[in-house]
């Protein structure tokens, strides 16, 4: 790990045994990437990344705008496809040739532009390419699913029969969560999902995905929020300009994540915050 | 709020915000609001052909006479068969300028096949539509393959399939089809019995109602709001009486032509395939976000083919029906407006040319616009060159309120 290893603790660095934030061992790796590489055309957006995720583990993906996380898990989604490593799911080498193949998988994406399909109403989109009875679409159904998973997320959605185009933001948000839950998948990919939800919401995606842990999913989840990282992730990793920058423990200090993250001790962040400590002891 | 049978809040009337639309107030509510934000559907149609009809009418007294509409019969349903399959290619936000000669060559094959290689109709017909899902496959693999634009590949096949049509017909340039063979009947002169076509009209009624009947026996179940039996009734009621008019009025001459409700019976069940199958909702989807469609699974080329592929086979349907009407396959068939036509009465209908909005509805109403525009015409003895100028203008205004509709439901927040 280049540019990392001078400026993190000892303790903070790759734990070579997986366990939960309670302590428990994790029992099965659902995923496991080696030497993951991604280029678009000139820019290598990912280098030799390795990742594991095991049966009931949330993994925090962190890092900067442009350090490679949503091209990660476009990869993992069956979006792009990787230029060198290889991935092995529950075990088994598998090629994620396209996105169908990863959702037949099992894998379920909440991507960072939503994927939706503005000229469809919400029960449209959360069934999108899994209706039910294919040849005599079950609207009554449908809906009704769509209401129950809508529910359970708090979603303030007035109509399920509006195009999705005159939702808010955040609402929007919601049906891509909705969506990826609606088949039980066995690991979830979240790219900044809580990005445009309210305090409810946040906090319900939170919940939720402290549940879907527990029922032994493995979860990957995107955020620039500390707090929402630490509040439920077991381990977070770090990624800076497409490589592996560290693998930390949900409680390791601030100081260090933000080294991890930008790549120095000295960055605009704890200058920021030395600042206003220097502030508020002169007042 | 408003709660179901069992006293418990509705599922979808949850919400405070949500403005009650189950009554029959509440439906016309919601058309207009619909209206105003840029969701035209096929009230733009609707008006224009009160407005055409009134205008001919008032120009010539014999437009609205029951023969003529009679004929007017007979010439939609030729080109709206081509137009049903220009629906489906709009639907995916792609576009097919071969339909014309696509039409054309067919016609000619059964022309070639029937009448100067001596092949029964009934094998002749298949090999018609048989080319024409081959032409429509190739347009899929030219784009799914090599990224080539519908655009570029169609415009192509318009002068390649039209090559192959001279080709086959020959030195002679045309083949008369026998009269009085069932093929030239069905074009010319079958009718609906008068009793048959009051009890058809009757028959979708009442599965209108029964399906809505059904529909909100199984959404009160559920605890979902559902429509009121009252503006049930009061919809499929109103529909029927205005089918039985329509019939008893054609009745009045020699009816409806069989030709005629084959057609209609094609645009139900393209209207069904539309909208209550999987495939439809993935045409849908394709054309509103081809990316998301593909990230939801959706093999989003075999969604191309098939719509590709019911493209040109139904342009290869409405050739043989427009051989049948004219009872020869000759070297005009399928050119000149043929294939202008088949687009603009799909877009004057309201599928929208940006795809993922669309009906197969539109393809018959924008049809039945075209076709009155031409026979209007015909009527007041003017020249095809005026024909041609004013469809034409139809076409723009129609494209144009596409467009407007569309900044309309962007700037409303309903792409
Ligand atoms: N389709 C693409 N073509 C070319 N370059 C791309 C493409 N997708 C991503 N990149 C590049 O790859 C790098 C990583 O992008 P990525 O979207 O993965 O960042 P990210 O970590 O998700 O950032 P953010 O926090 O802003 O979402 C960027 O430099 C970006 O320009
Ligand atoms: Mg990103």
């Amino acid at each position: 790990m280049p540019g990392c290893d001078t400026t993190l603790p000892e303790e903070s660095t790759v734990r070579m045994t997986n366990t939960r934030q309670d302590g428990s061992p994790i029992a099965e790796t659902v995923l496991s990437l080696r030497g993951i590489s991604k280029n678009f055309g000139a820019i290598s957006a990912l280098t030799g990344i390795d990742l594991d995720i095991g049966a009931g583990e949330v993994v925090a993906l962190v890092g900067d705008n442009g350090a490679g996380k949503s091209t990660l898990v476009k990869i993992l989604a069956g979006v792009h496809r990787p230029s060198a490593g290889t991935i092995a799911f529950r075990g088994k080498d598998v090629t994620l040739s396209d996105p169908s193949a990863a959702l037949a998988l099992g894998i379920a994406t909440v991507f960072q532009d939503l994927a939706l399909c503005d000229n469809l109403d919400v029960v449209a989109n959360i069934f999108l390419g899994k209706e039910l009875q294919p040849l005599r679409l079950d609207e009554v159904s449908m809906e009704l699913r769509a209401w129950k998973l809508l529910n359970e997320l708090s979603a303030r959605i007035p109509s399920v029969r509006v195009a999705v185009a005159s939702l808010s933001g955040g609402q929007r948000q919601t049906v891509a969560i909705a969506r990826s839950l609606l088949l039980e998948p066995r690991l979830i990919l979240l790219d900044e999902p809580t990005a445009a939800l309210g305090v409810a919401q946040t906090a319900e995606v939170l919940d939720l995905i402290e549940r879907v842990r527990d029922r032994g999913l493995g979860v990957i989840m995107i955020s620039h929020n500390m707090a929402d990282v630490r509040a439920v992730a077991d381990r977070i990793v770090v990624l800076r300009l497409g490589r592996n920058n560290g693998v930390f423990h949900a409680d390791a200090s601030d100081h260090d994540l933000i080294a991890a993250i930008t790549g120095a001790s000295d960055n605009s962040v704890s200058r920021r915050s030395g600042r206003r400590q220097a502030g508020q002891t002169l007042s | 709020m408003t709660t179901g049978d069992t006293g418990a809040p509705l599922l979808d009337r949850g919400d405070e915000r949500v403005k009650q639309q189950d009554s029959v107030g509440g439906s016309i509510r919601a058309f207009l609001g619909r209206v105003r934000t840029g969701d035209l559907g096929s009230l733009p149609v609707v008006v224009g052909l009160a407005m055409i009809w009134t205008v001919f009418q008032s120009l010539n007294p014999v437009f609205l006479a029951t023969n003529n509409l009679v004929n007017l019969l007979f010439d939609c349903s030729t080109v709206g068969v081509i137009s049903l399959g220009i629906v489906c290619i709009l639907m995916v936000g792609e576009i097919d300028l071969s339909v014309g000669s696509v039409s054309g060559f067919a016609s000619a094959m059964v022309g070639v096949l029937w009448v100067n290689l001596g092949w029964p109709v009934w094998l002749a017909i298949p090999a018609a539509m048989a080319v024409g899902a081959a032409i429509g496959l190739l347009y899929a693999l030219l784009l799914n393959r090599l990224g080539m634009p519908s655009f570029v590949s169609t415009l192509a096949g318009l002068l390649a399939v039209l090559g192959m049509q001279l080709y086959i017909l020959g030195a002679s340039g045309s083949i008369n089809l026998p009269y009085g063979s069932d093929m030239v009947n069905f074009g010319q002169s079958l009718f609906i019995p008068h009793i048959l076509a009051y009890v058809f009209a009757a028959l979708a009624g009442a599965a209108m109602f029964a399906a809505g009947v059904r529909t909100a026996a199984r959404r009160r179940q559920a605890g979902l709001s559902a429509q009121s039996m009252k503006s049930l009734l009061l919809r499929t009621g109103a529909l029927t009486l205005l089918l039985e008019a329509i019939v008893s009025y054609l009745n009045q001459d020699r009816g409806i032509p069989w030709m005629f409700g084959f057609f209609v019976g094609l645009t139900v069940a393209m209207n069904y395939a539309l909208t209550r199958t999987q495939w439809g909702r993935s045409m849908t989807a394709i054309g509103g976000n081809r990316e998301a469609a593909r990230r939801a699974g959706i093999d989003v080329n075999l969604i191309y083919t098939s719509a590709f592929v019911a493209c040109s086979v139904l342009a290869a349907i409405g050739g043989v029906l427009s051989s049948a009407r004219l009872a020869s396959a000759s070297q005009q068939a399928g050119t000149g407006d043929v294939n202008l036509n088949a687009i603009a009465a799909a877009v004057i209908g309201g599928t929208s040319l940006f795809g993922g909005r669309g009906s197969a509805y539109s393809a018959l109403l924008g049809i039945i616009v075209i076709q009155s525009i031409a026979s209007g015409l015909t009527l007041l003895d003017l020249s095809s060159s005026l024909r041609y100028m004013i469809t034409g203008a139809v076409l723009a205004i129609a494209v144009i309120v596409d467009s407007l509709a569309r900044r309309s439901r962007v700037s409303h927040g309903r792409a």
